[in-house]
């Protein structure tokens, strides 16, 4: 790459941003064309990221003041998650394209900074500037929510601000010990620098602090149901599909790197408020009316795997946890979608008032079986080979972990059939629900490239494992001195002598051949 | 080869794609014409393949397809193998799908949604061969999955009705906690092998029959583990003891879908990966007598319920789940060639049956009640005759010393023998079961015959007829017919009758001395226990007549409830009402695990979220925050619409405070 094209990537969007929040009504096509193009930009970043070369690339570096710098740069795990953020903006676009009436310009401008706060908190080499992007990039979420969100839309960004911010706190005055302690801010090299052990446990615990609300665990979880139901579709699609995300690239990138010895330490305490998530929330969903608090609690459901994954310790956790992440980021994004398109008709999120959607909406009805299906880790979908590869690398440090994170097939199962077969099965018992049209050509646009990437990412895992794979070995290394003990540990013996329906036969005489 | 296995594989998926999404645009007959000879030309692919095999000119070939996952040392990529085991049910499952594609025109004709159902028949066809063609244990899950999607599809294929969309999910739910185990044992095989390539597995299989290996805080030994495991997942699929409710309830589905998915081919996915994995269960003892014990309880448990029920279907679906016990047990104790021989039988006589009863239905105007039929046997008399061959063949009709006998005479009595044969406590358990379950088969066999195409039609009192008759069972008086004719169905259900009957005749006779005697034949795709074969065939007379006689006696038991006394299955359930109730109720399974899962997951779930999230972390969390705010605030308001300049200020303050502190 002859030109910094992190730093495009973000100029793009933040022109596009000043130039909506003077366009009105065109502020639509000018949104559009921007994330497209960022989008694009995205595409040529990928294909000229190099699987085997350097561990940062497409570093640029700017010194601002004394250490504090400019610095951007990825690796695989921050390419494949920026990648995530620049292919779903143009569809957030497109969901807001009829649904929003009031303000377009300033929402439009709202979504696009948004994008230049995401690619930034992923590709920030600074632990300043990445704190900046990290913290930053939730305003335009509680703008969004707060200005065009539901009834009500403060409690719900009051809620989401107060978890924030305590968090947010204390990991900026960890971030300060960090610098003082280690002499500076850069991401690579804190990421090398061995912390001393005591140390360690309070900047892991503030870290924790806020990252555990973004992902979020249990029990930091009850903003997101409110702050889903009451965000306009877009703003869930984003919610689910980046900015939770932003949780488990920090653990992925801070606790993990930084801190492996207390992430051991840590580890079953994770794991404990993992599997009380699995259960808890899953059991949760199966009793919600309405649409998108069901989805939102299957979110921390499925994070949860996520967090079992990253702290199992081990290649296949790792990779399985990312794979997680960008199937929930796209899964979940359409299945908010898919109650967007139902909510544009209706006006309703409530399960109870559809039904029979099967019959006047069959291809909704398709669309809506897929990511149900990815959603409950269908092999041939994206989502089987996350929660596999996690599962699988969680197993290998626990078998109960491993056990009770899996019950989630079962209540994930149940859940969202229980879901899909209210909304899409059973008689159109509401006359306007059955009068409603099946999906518009715009829909048939932001559905479909989600349900190829599913797919994709189903069955050839290998695009998005292969960048990964080196940052994810490395970082493997790293921890392997501070993993925890299994306790599926494998004990040699002496073989048995013969197949255990060995017998012994002497032919007797006459009773024949059958 | 290559090219055919590849065809044999994709046809069915490239139909389902095109009849799924091209569907009302296609047209009915283009869908329906597109699908069925996807599946015909797959079927037509595979006999050759099958016939290799049984010259022994083929060997056992891998045909890569594409990289899947590698994930460290865990990888695992899209391949199909096909030797002597899968091109078993290669036959199997393209002869029966193609059959039932076919008659499904016939049956499925007024159905307004034909291309989808279709779709859905090629897509199930296409997972199940994934499923049986996998070289590792997670192709082998996909295809488990699949199929899994597939029956939840077509259960729920008449959506509308609310029983109908019930018994999808509780298919699809109860199968997943099969899966559980499923997925378990494959991460533990994988942390014990390494790898998770089957033939990599079975090889090392034995050696490491010793060792033992942590599971939830406890020592076990590795491959019993491994193999329960991975068994759990089989007793979902197969329906077995404990994890067969959703089977029963199945029975919503269009009866095709009954003879395809729950009798000839999905639900033998586990006995098929039992056999699959042999190598790796005969180095578990532990849990190859599990299985024998549940393969046996099931026979003998579905075989009761069988006896007692009404609907035709429903008495079918409980003889499937009663027949897979006799092929769990035929593994569980060794005979695997056995078992295998049964699945390939059963799949002929049991889609004969299905689809004859469906025929049935189709003539009696959707009726399925057997107490609603009677004296079918002139009105439709081919169907007749396929019934009757059907029930021959599953009652098991052959004489040992005539050397001659129906398919199930030739399988199930070599599962009794082999049972017999083993000579361990176990075995000795599964061999009476097996010969009870004999003749309750006999019996509700016979009894759904006798009550379906013997004695006076009862049909005015059903429903359906007398929607389709306009009169009441008062109007039509001494015509208990109420003037319906039922009529003969159309050829293309009738096609598939013939070529199942000639199956469910011939299939015991022809393949025996290959699928039982014949090593050479399996090539170590299975294990095949050489001794246990000869002592299967050594064993005493009572042994070999034992299935004959209780089949007699089954016969004949029905025959005077049924026909001679029909008085007395009411009389019999005056007298011992508690057990009819018991059995009648299906055990009580249902009402039982409504009572501990699904109900205790529903009122968990209200309080976590009433009590945990709203009463415990929002009241003393934000919402107690807040308040402390509020009381100590002057304008709360101010507060509640001006957090985001606070949390903004916050951050600029931090902001300043870093660059501050980097600078001095």
């Amino acid at each position: 790459m002859d030109f910094p094209i992190l730093t495009t990537m973000m100029l793009v969007p933040l022109a596009a941003a000043i130039a909506c929040l003077f366009a009105g009504q065109a502020s639509r096509v000018i949104a559009l064309g921007a994330t497209l193009l960022t989008f694009g930009l995205g595409v040529m970043l990928w294909a000229n990221y190099e699987i085997d070369g350097a561990q940062w690339q497409f570093q640029e570096k700017y010194e601002l003041v004394a250490g504090f710098s400019y610095a951007l740069g990825i690796d695989g795990i921050a390419l494949m998650l920026i990648m995530l953020s620049v292919f779903l903006m143009p569809i957030c676009i497109l969901a807001s394209w009829d649904a929003i009436k009031k303000r377009v310009g300033e929402y439009m401008a709202a979504f696009l900074f948004m994008e230049v706060l995401m690619i930034g908190t992923f590709a920030a080499q600074d632990l300043f500037l990445f704190y900046i992007f990290f913290e930053a990039g939730l305003i335009p979420m509680y703008l969004i929510i707060g200005v065009w969100g539901g009834d009500n839309r403060i409690y719900a960004s009051y809620k989401f601000f107060l978890y924030t911010l305590i968090g947010s706190v204390l990991m900026l005055i960890a971030m300060f010990w960090m610098v003082s302690e280690a002499g500076t801010s850069d991401i690579p090299t804190l990421m090398q620098y061995d912390f001393p052990g005591g140390a360690q446990t309070w900047l892991w615990l503030a870290f924790f602090a806020s990252f555990a609300v973004k992902v979020p665990m249990w029990p930091f979880h009850t903003w997101l149901p409110d702050a889903h139901v009451q965000a306009p579709t877009a703003g869930s699609v984003i919610l689910a599909g980046v900015l939770l995300k932003l949780g488990g690239y920090g653990f992925i990138r801070f606790s993990l790197p930084m801190f492996p010895e207390a992430s051991a330490d840590f580890a079953w305490f994770v794991f404990i408020l993992s599997m009380i998530a699995v259960i808890y929330t899953s059991l949760v969903a199966l009793v919600q009316a309405d649409m998108k608090k069901l989805i939102a609690y299957s979110s921390v459901a499925h994070m949860a795997i996520v967090t079992v994954g990253l702290f199992a310790f081990n290649v296949q956790g790792l990779e399985g946890a990312m794979i997680v992440m960008l199937s929930h980021g796209l899964v979940s994004g359409a299945l908010f979608l898919c109650v967007g398109v139902i909510y544009d008709r209706l006006h309703t999120r409530e399960i109870e008032r559809y039904g029979g959607l099967s019959i006047n909406m069959p291809y909704y009805a398709l669309f809506f079986l897929l990511f149900t299906m990815a959603s409950i880790g269908l092999p041939g979908t994206s989502g089987f080979v996350g929660e596999f590869l996690s599962l699988a690398g969680i197993y290998q440090t626990s078998s109960l972990v491993a056990l009770v994170s899996t019950t989630g097939i079962i209540l994930g199962a149940a859940y969202m059939l229980y879901l899909y077969r209210r909304v899409a099965f059973g008689d159109q018992k509401n006359a306007d629900a059955a009068a409603m049209k099946d999906i518009t050509a715009r829909e048939w646009i932001m559905m479909t490239p989600i349900a190829a990437v599913v797919l994709w990412m189903g069955v050839y895992p290998e695009s998005f494992l292969a960048p990964m794979r080196a940052d994810i070995a490395a970082l493997d290394a790293r921890l392997a001195a501070s993993a925890p003990i299994s306790d599926a540990a494998l004990a040699s013996g002496e073989p048995l002598e013969k197949a255990a329906n060995a017998i012994e036969f002497e032919a007797h005489e006459g009773e024949g051949q059958h | 080869m290559e090219t055919q296995i590849l065809i044999i594989v994709f046809a069915p998926l490239i139909a389902a794609i095109i009849a799924g999404l091209g569907n009302r645009m296609l047209g009915n007959a283009l869908a329906k014409s597109i699908t069925t000879g996807g599946l015909f030309l797959s079927a037509a692919l595979s006999w050759p393949i099958f016939i290799g095999f049984l010259s022994g000119t083929h060997t056992a070939e891998v045909v890569p397809v594409l990289q899947w996952v590698q994930s460290g040392d865990l990888t695992f990529d899209w391949a199909l193998r096909v030797d002597a085991l899968t091109a078993v049910m290669l036959v199997v499952i393209n002869s029966v799908s193609a059959l039932v594609h076919l008659y499904s025109w016939g049956y499925m004709e007024e159905d307004p949604d034909q291309p989808r159902f279709f779709a859905y028949l090629s897509l199930f066809t296409f997972a199940m061969l994934m499923l049986v063609t996998a070289d590792n244990l997670v192709q082998m899950f996909f295809g488990w999955e699949g199929v899994g999607l597939a029956s939840y599809l077509l259960i729920g294929f008449w959506f509308k009705k609310p029983s109908a969309g019930a018994a999808a999910i509780k298919a699809f739910v109860v199968n997943r906690v099969g899966d559980l185990g499923f997925m378990l044992g494959i991460f533990g095989t994988f942390l014990v092998f390494q790898t998770t390539s089957i033939p990599e597995i079975l090889a090392a299989s034995a050696g490491m029959s010793g060792s033992t290996i942590g599971f939830l805080g406890m020592r076990l030994p590795t491959m019993d583990i491994l193999c329960f495991l991975l068994f759990i997942g089989a007793m979902g699929k197969s329906a077995q003891l404990g994890l067969h409710t959703w089977l029963p309830d199945a029975m919503e589905g269009p009866t095709p879908v009954s003879a395809l998915i729950h009798a000839a081919t999905m639900v033998t996915a586990g006995v098929f990966m039992v056999c699959r994995l042999s190598p790796m269960f005969e180095a578990a003892p532990t849990a190859l007598m599990i299985v024998t014990i549940v393969g046996a309880a099931t026979c003998f448990f579905a075989a009761t319920i069988g006896t007692t029920q009404w609907d035709i279907k429903r008495v079918i679906a409980y003889s499937t789940c009663s027949q897979l016990g006799y092929m769990f047990f035929a593994a569980g104790i060794g005979a695997y060639g056995v078992a295998m021989f049964h699945l390939f039988t059963h799949a002929f006589f049991k889609a004969l049956l299905f689809l004859g009863a469906g025929s049935v239905i189709h003539a009696m105007h959707h009726e399925q009640d057997m107490r609603y039929y009677g004296g079918l046997r002139k009105a439709i008399p081919i169907t007749f005759v396929a019934m009757l061959l059907g029930t021959l063949a599953i009652t098991g009709l052959g004489v040992y010393h005539l050397g001659a006998g129906f398919a199930g005479f030739w399988s199930k009595d070599a599962i009794l023998e082999a049972a017999f044969a083993r000579g361990t406590t176990t075995s000795a358990i599964a061999f009476w079961a097996g010969v009870t379950a004999a003749l309750l088969t006999s019996f509700y066999s016979w009894r759904l015959m006798f009550l379906t195409f013997w004695g006076k039609p009862r049909w005015i009192e059903s429903e359906h007829i007398q929607h389709t008759v306009h009169k009441t069972p008062e109007e039509a008086g001494e015509d208990t017919t109420g003037g319906y004719h039922p009529h003969e169905s159309p050829i293309a259900m009738l096609i598939p009758l013939a070529v199942l009957s000639t199956g469910a005749v011939l299939a015991g006779q022809v393949f025996a001395p290959s699928f039982i005697d014949d090593a050479a034949f399996w090539a170590g795709s299975i294990f095949y226990n050489e001794n246990l074969i000869h002592a299967l065939h050594d064993v005493p007379y009572w042994v070999k007549y034992s299935a004959f006689v209780v089949m007699v006696l089954g016969f004949v038991g029905a025959y005077i409830a049924y026909i001679a006394k029909p008085d007395i299955p009411a009389k019999f359930v005056a007298s011992f009402g508690w057990l009819h109730n018991f059995v009648f109720r299906k055990w009580y399974f249902d009402e039982l695990y409504d009572a501990i899962f699904v109900k205790p997951a529903f009122w968990f779930g209200r309080q976590f979220w009433k009590l945990g999230d709203v009463g415990t972390i929002d009241r003393f969390g934000p919402n107690g925050i807040a308040a402390v705010v509020q009381r100590g605030s002057v304008a709360a308001k101010t507060i509640q619409s001006g957090y985001l300049y606070t949390y903004a200020l916050i951050m600029l303050l931090g902001l300043i405070a870093a660059v501050t502190y980097v600078l001095l």
